[in-house]
C-alpha cells in the first residue's frame, strides 16, 4: 500500500516492524511504540500517552517535510 | 549418532497461547514440542531435536537484537549440528523472527540453518540469503507437506549431500551463484534460448535478475500550515461492530470511513477488525493506532491545514500483496481527487 500511495503523494509510514517497512520499500519512515498499540502506552495515564502519541504523529509530520532520496528512518 | 537439531517456535505452535500470550519471553526446553513432532517422526533417527527455544512472536519484533542474542545463549551449550526454525507460513512476525534467527546462528556457529515460509512472508525477503527456506503453502494447513521437506533438507544438508536446484529441492532461491561446465558454449546457450524466446516456447535463465520495486520519494511537504493530511492504515480500525465485514485476515477489501466533525476514536465509536494482534488496546481506544484525536488538536492549533474527513483502513494481516497494491492504488486516486496533500499510513 505505502509504495502505491507514494506514487502520487508524499506518505509517512509509521509502524512498530521497521526492517519489514524497510523490506516493502516505504520511504519515509517513523518506527512506533508496539504492535498492539503503535500510538499509545497501556501502562502510562491518559495524559502521558497522549504527550507521546503527539510527538510520534509530530515526528511524522516532520518526515513528510523533509527532503530525501533515499530510505529513511526518522528516529527523532 | 544422530545429528542433533535446535529447533525454534513461536508461543502460538508452542501451544502457549495466541495473541495474549505473543510477549511471551525466549525460553528453552530439552523436549520436543509442537511442530517438532512431525519433524521428529520425519527423521525417522537420523537427527534429534535436543532442544526447543519458544519466543512469542511480538516479544522477538519488538526486542529483535536482545532476543537474538539472548537465544545463541541459550542454544550454544546444546551444540547443535543444524537450526530449524518453524514453518512460519505466511505469518510476517513469526517469519521474521524464524529468519532472523536462522542468519544470527548461521553465523554465530556456521551450521546449516533452514525454515519453511510462504514466498510472501516478508521473513523470505530479508532472509533468504542466509537461510535454505522450503516454499510452503500460505497456512498451517501446509504443515503436512512442509515438515517433511524441511526434514528432508535438513538431512542432506547434514550429510553434507550436494543439493540440486532451489526449483528442484523446494527451497526459495538464496541467491547464490554456482559455475557449472556444461557441453555448450555458452554463445550457442543463448541463441538457443533467443530462437526457444521468438518462437515463443518455454525457456529457463541461466541468471534471472533480480527484481527492485522501489518507488522514488516524493518531494517533501513545503507548507504544512496549509496541507490536507489523511490517514490510512493497515491496522484495521473501522467504526464499532465493523459495518464492511472487512476480514480479520486475508483482506479482500478495504474500508472509507468519515470523521467529519470526530475529535477522538473512542471503545463506543471505533474497534480494529485486525486478526493477529491483541486487539485489547486498540479496542479501548482507536486512536493508539489510528490518531485522530492528535491531528484534530494539530489540526485546531493550525500546525496542519486540516485533517482529511475521510480515512481509510485495511487489514494486513495475511493480506496478499496483489490486493494491498490494488488497495493502496485504488485510496490514494481517491485522495488526490479529495485534494489530499500527504499520508500517514500507521501499522501495527
Amino acid at each position: 500500500m505505502v509504495k502505491e500511495i507514494e506514487r502520487k503523494l508524499p506518505v509517512v509510514h509509521m509502524c512498530t516492524i521497521v526492517p519489514i517497512s524497510q523490506t516493502v520499500g516505504a520511504n519515509r519512515i517513523v518506527p512506533t511504540i508496539a504492535i498492539p498499540h503503535p500510538f499509545g502506552d497501556p501502562s502510562k495515564t491518559p495524559e502521558e500517552e497522549k504527550a507521546l502519541r503527539r510527538s510520534l504523529v509530530e515526528r511524522g509530520l516532520k518526515a513528510l517535510q523533509t527532503e530525501i532520496t533515499e530510505q529513511t528512518v526518522f528516529t527523532e | 549418532m544422530a545429528f542433533r537439531i535446535v529447533h525454534y517456535i513461536n508461543q502460538f505452535y508452542a501451544g502457549i497461547g495466541g495473541e495474549e500470550k505473543a510477549d511471551y519471553e525466549p525460553e528453552i526446553r530439552e523436549a520436543v514440542v509442537g511442530p517438532g513432532m512431525a519433524l521428529k517422526a520425519a527423521f525417522k533417527g537420523e537427527a534429534e531435536i535436543v532442544a526447543t527455544v519458544i519466543c512469542g512472536d511480538s516479544h522477538f519484533a519488538s526486542n529483535m537484537d536482545d532476543d537474538t542474542a539472548k537465544i545463541l545463549g541459550m542454544i550454544r551449550e546444546y551444540k547443535p549440528d543444524a537450526f530449524i526454525a518453524g514453518p512460519a507460513f505466511n505469518a510476517g512476525r513469526y517469519g521474521t523472527a524464524c529468519g532472523a534467527m536462522c542468519a544470527a546462528v548461521a553465523k554465530e556457529f556456521g551450521i546449516p540453518v533452514i525454515s519453511g515460509m510462504y514466498p510472501e512472508n516478508p521473513g523470505v525477503e530479508m532472509f533468504r540469503k542466509y537461510a535454505w527456506i522450503i516454499e510452503t503453502p500460505d497456512s498451517a494447513a501446509g504443515m503436512r507437506k512442509a515438515v517433511p521437506a524441511m526434514a528432508k533438507l535438513a538431512l542432506k544438508l547434514l550429510k553434507g549431500e550436494t543439493l540440486g536446484k532451489p526449483s528442484e529441492e523446494g527451497y526459495i532461491e538464496r541467491g547464490i551463484r554456482k559455475n557449472m561446465f556444461y557441453g555448450k558454449l555458452a554463445a550457442q546457450r543463448c541463441v538457443d534460448m533467443f530462437v526457444s524466446k521468438l518462437k515463443g516456447e518455454t525457456f529457463e535463465t541461466e541468471y534471472p535478475m533480480p527484481v527492485f520495486d522501489r518507488v522514488d520519494p516524493q518531494p517533501a511537504v513545503k507548507d504544512m500550515k496549509h496541507a490536507v493530511i489523511a490517514l490510512v492504515t493497515s491496522g484495521g480500525i473501522c467504526p464499532k461492530g465493523n459495518p464492511d465485514h472487512i476480514e480479520a485476515s486475508s483482506a479482500s477489501k478495504f474500508g472509507e470511513y468519515d470523521i467529519t466533525g470526530v475529535n477522538d476514536l473512542t471503545s463506543e465509536t471505533h474497534c480494529t477488525a485486525h486478526g493477529g494482534y491483541d486487539a485489547t488496546y486498540a479496542d479501548q481506544d482507536a486512536d493508539r493506532v489510528l490518531p485522530v484525536d492528535v491531528l484534530r488538536d494539530l489540526e485546531r492549533e493550525g500546525v496542519i491545514g486540516k485533517l482529511h474527513n475521510k480515512f481509510y483502513t485495511t487489514v494486513g494481516n495475511g493480506t496478499s500483496v496483489a490486493n494491498a497494491k490494488r488497495f493502496g492504488a485504488e485510496i490514494v486516486n481517491r485522495l488526490v481527487n479529495d485534494g489530499v496533500t500527504a499520508v500517514i499510513l500507521t501499522s501495527t
